[in-house]
C-alpha cells in the first residue's frame, strides 16, 4: 500500500501534527510513479499477444502480415467459417472432454494420495514421497516414447484415452495437495474419527471441504495444462477426428500456406472455456477458511 | 451412562515413556479433573481414553467392559478439544447434527435431540451459522453440543476453557458445571488451572511426569497433600517450605527453633516444613521464624506479603486493611493441624494425622 493510503472513515482535517501534503515530486511519490511504469509496461506486453489474435482473427487473408492493429475492414467471416466447420466442433468437444476428466481425476486421486501421504503413518511413507517427488524431474519430452511404445502395446493410439493417461495424476498435483492437507489440524480428523466417520469419510467429508482453495488451484492448473497441451496430443493421435483443439488448430492450412487468421480465429473462441474455468473456481480461492474451526 | 477404569496404562512414544503405568478408579456420573504441569501426560492419557491412541500396555474398561481394542466410535465417549475443532464449512445444526451420525435413532428423535441440546445451550437462534459467525465462547458451546447430542457414557474435556478469555472461562466453567449436575454423565476434564480444578471437580487427580501423585476430593488434596509436588501445585499462591531436620520433639528448622508437630521419620532426616501462605500467624503465639517485609501485593479484601527470612523467601497473607509496612519485622508461627511436613528427598508426606 502508499504511503498516502486512508482508511475508511478517515478524516484528512483531523492528521496527526506531523503530517504534511506530500509534492508531487518527492522520493516517494517517484518510486510509485516508476513502479506503475513498469507494471503498465509488464501490462502491456502481456496483453500484446491477445489484442493480436483478436485482430488477426477479424481481418481478411490478404492484410494479416499488415501489423496494424485495427483491421482495415474488420469482419466476423473468420468465425462463421471456422465455428460452421465440423472439425473445429468435434476438437474442441474432445479438448473439453479431456480437459475435463483430466482435471476430476487430479483432483481425486492427487488429493487422495496426498491426504494419505500427510495424515497416515505407515513404513516406506518417506520413500513414496520422494519416489513422487523425483518424477517432477523428468521432463515430459523424454516420456513421450515410452508413453507411446505403451499405448502402441495397449492399443491406446488414436484414442480419448490414449491422449488422457499420462496426465490422469501428476506429481505436482500430489505434492501440493499433501502440502495443503498440512494445514489442516489433526484435531478435525479425530474428532470426525470420535463422531463414527471412516477414513474415507472423513477424507471426503472433513479433509476436502477444508482445502477447497487449493483444490480449485489445482483445478485451474490441470485445466490448462491440459487445454493448451500440444506434444503428447500430437504424437498420439493420428485422425482428425481425435485431435485436440490445439493440434488441430495448428493443423489449418498446410506448410506452404499457413491460414492465421483461422488459426487465430480458433485461439480466440478456444480462450473462452479456460476464462469460464477460472471464473468458476477462482471464487473458491479465498484465504482462511480452515482456521474458522478453530480457537476464538 | 458407566464408570471408567484405567489399569497400568503405559504409553511409550518410541523409546520415550511418557505415561508410566497409571491406574484410576472413575465412579458413574463422577466429575473428576485431571490437571498437572504442561506435558505431564493429561492429554495422552484422554486420548488412550477416547482411543485415538493404542496404550502401549495396560487396560481400559468404560461401563465394564475393556474397550482397549475397540474404535473411538464404538466406544461411546465423547471428546471436547481445546480448540474445539469445530468444522468450519457446517452450519452449528451440521455440527451438532455430527455427533449423531452413528446413533440408530430415527431422524425425528435426532432432530428432537438437536433442538433439546441447542435450548439448553442456549444455541437455537444460532443452528443456522457457520463457526466463523460464531465468538469464542458460542464456538466452545457447539463442540459442547457436539459431544452431548450422543449421551456419551464418558465426556472428555481437553482443557476447553484456556483459550477463552478469564471472564468466559469462569462462566463457562459455571455452565460445564451446571451441566453436569443436569445430564449427570460421567465428566474427565483436563486442566492445567488449579483453580479451575478445585472448583468443578468432585475429584481431582494430579499428575506429574507421566504418574498419578494423588487423587482425592478437592478439599482432601488441599488439606492433606500426599506429597509436596500436590501440595505446592494446589492452592495459590504456592505453599511454603522450610527445610529442617527431624527433632525428638518435632522439625528443628535451620533458625534453631522447633516446630512442634508429630511426624514418622526417624530423628536427623531432612524434612521441609509446609505452611500455606493462610496459614501463616502474625506476630502471634509461639513463632517459628521472623522474617523482614520486603515486597507487599494489596489484593483488597487482603495483602500478599513478601519476607525475607533464614529459610528463604517466604509469603504469608495480612489483613486488606492494615497491613504490615515494608522493611517491618514480623514473627511468624502456624497452627499445629495447618502444618505440613515432606520428607526432602523423596517428597512424600511424613505428617502423622
Ligand atoms: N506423538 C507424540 N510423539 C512423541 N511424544 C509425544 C507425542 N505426544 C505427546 N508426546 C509427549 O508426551 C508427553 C505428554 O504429553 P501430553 O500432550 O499428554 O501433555 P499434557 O499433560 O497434555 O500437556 P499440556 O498441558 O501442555 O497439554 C509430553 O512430554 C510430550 O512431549
Ligand atoms: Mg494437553
Amino acid at each position: 500500500m502508499g504511503t498516502t493510503a486512508t482508511y475508511p472513515g478517515e478524516d484528512h482535517r483531523h492528521r496527526g501534527p506531523g503530517y504534511r501534503q506530500r509534492s508531487v515530486f518527492d522520493a516517494a511519490n517517484l518510486g510509485q510513479t516508476v513502479r506503475w511504469l513498469l507494471l503498465l509496461i509488464g501490462g502491456i506486453l502481456m496483453i500484446m499477444p491477445i489484442m493480436y489474435m483478436i485482430s488477426t482473427s477479424l481481418k481478411w487473408p490478404h492484410e494479416i502480415y499488415d501489423l496494424a492493429l485495427i483491421p482495415n475492414e474488420p469482419h466476423l467471416e473468420n468465425y462463421w467459417f471456422v465455428l460452421e466447420d465440423g472439425r473445429f466442433f468435434r476438437w474442441f468437444v474432445n479438448s473439453i472432454v479431456i480437459a475435463a476428466a483430466t482435471t476430476l481425476s487430479n483432483v481425486l486421486f492427487d488429493s487422495l494420495v496426498g491426504y494419505t501421504l500427510c495424515k497416515f503413518r505407515f513404513p516406506g511413507r518417506y520413500l513414496v514421497f520422494i519416489a513422487i517427488l523425483s518424477t517432477l524431474m523428468i521432463p515430459t519430452e523424454m516420456l513421450v516414447i515410452p508413453w507411446y511404445l505403451m499405448s502402441q502395446s495397449f492399443g491406446w493410439l488414436d484414442t480419448h484415452w490414449g491422449i488422457m493417461f499420462p496426465g490422469l495424476m501428476t506429481a505436482f498435483g500430489t505434492f501440493l495437495m499433501k502440502q495443503f492437507f498440512e494445514t489442516v489440524p489433526d484435531d478435525f480428523i479425530e474428532a470426525a474419527r470420535i463422531d463414527g466417520l471412516n477414513e474415507l469419510e472423513i477424507w471426503w467429508r472433513i479433509a476436502m471441504p477444508l482445502v477447497r482453495p487449493a483444490l480449485a488451484a489445482l483445478a485451474i492448473f490441470v485445466f490448462l495444462g491440459n487445454w493448451t497441451a500440444f506434444i503428447w496430443p500430437l504424437i498420439v493421435t493420428n485422425s482428425v477426428e481425435m485431435y485436440t483443439l490445439p493440434v488441430g488448430l495448428s493443423s489449418f492450412g498446410d506448410e506452404a500456406d499457413v491460414q492465421w487468421e483461422l488459426i487465430m480465429t480458433g485461439a480466440a473462441i478456444s480462450t473462452l472455456p479456460t476464462l469460464v474455468v477460472f471464473l468458476i473456481f477462482q471464487r473458491f480461492i479465498i484465504r482462511g477458511v480452515v482456521m474458522a474451526g478453530l480457537k476464538g | 451412562m458407566a464408570g471408567l477404569d484405567l489399569r497400568n496404562l503405559v504409553k511409550a512414544y518410541g523409546r520415550t515413556e511418557v505415561l508410566h503405568g497409571i491406574s484410576l478408579h472413575v465412579d458413574d456420573g463422577e466429575f473428576v479433573v485431571l490437571v498437572g504441569p504442561s506435558g505431564c501426560g493429561k492429554s495422552t492419557t484422554l486420548r488412550l481414553i477416547a482411543g485415538l491412541d493404542e496404550p502401549t500396555s495396560g487396560d481400559i474398561e468404560i461401563a465394564d467392559r475393556n474397550v482397549n481394542r475397540l474404535e473411538p466410535k464404538d466406544r461411546n465417549v465423547a471428546m471436547v478439544f481445546q480448540n474445539y475443532a469445530i468444522y468450519p464449512h457446517m452450519t452449528v445444526r451440521k455440527n451438532i447434527g455430527f455427533g449423531l451420525r452413528t446413533s440408530r435413532l430415527p431422524k425425528r428423535e435426532k432432530e428432537k435431540r438437536l433442538e433439546e441440546v441447542a435450548a439448553i445451550l442456549e444455541m437455537t437462534d444460532l443452528l443456522e451459522r457457520k463457526p466463523a459467525q460464531l465468538s469464542g465462547g458460542q464456538r466452545q458451546r457447539v463442540a459442547i453440543g457436539r459431544a452431548m447430542v450422543r449421551d456419551p457414557d464418558v465426556f472428555l474435556f481437553d482443557e476447553p476453557l484456556s483459550n477463552l478469555d478469564a471472564q468466559l472461562r469462569t462462566l463457562m466453567r459455571l455452565e460445564i458445571k451446571k451441566l453436569h449436575q443436569r445430564v449427570g454423565n460421567t465428566i474427565i476434564f483436563v486442566t492445567h488451572d488449579q483453580v479451575e480444578a478445585m472448583t468443578m471437580a468432585d475429584r481431582i487427580v494430579i499428575m506429574n511426569d507421566g504418574n498419578i501423585l494423588q487423587a482425592g476430593t478437592p478439599s482432601d488434596v488441599y488439606y492433606n497433600p500426599a506429597n509436596r509436588f500436590v501440595a505446592q501445585f494446589i492452592g495459590a499462591p504456592s505453599m511454603n517450605m522450610l527445610p529442617g531436620l527431624v527433632a525428638p520433639d518435632g522439625v528443628r528448622l535451620r533458625n534453631g527453633s522447633t516446630v512442634d508437630v508429630r511426624i514418622d521419620a526417624r530423628e536427623g532426616r531432612p524434612v521441609e516444613v509446609g505452611v500455606r501462605p493462610d496459614d501463616f500467624i502474625l506476630d502471634g503465639p509461639d513463632p517459628f521464624i521472623e522474617g523482614t517485609v520486603v515486597v507487599r501485593e494489596p489484593l483488597g479484601h487482603e495483602t500478599l506479603v513478601y519476607l525475607e527470612t533464614p529459610a528463604g523467601e517466604l509469603t504469608a497473607k495480612a489483613g486488606g486493611r492494615t497491613p504490615p509496612e515494608l522493611g517491618q519485622r514480623l514473627a511468624l508461627g502456624a497452627d499445629t493441624a495447618s502444618i505440613h511436613v515432606f520428607d526432602a528427598s523423596t517428597g512424600e508426606s511424613v505428617r502423622r494425622r
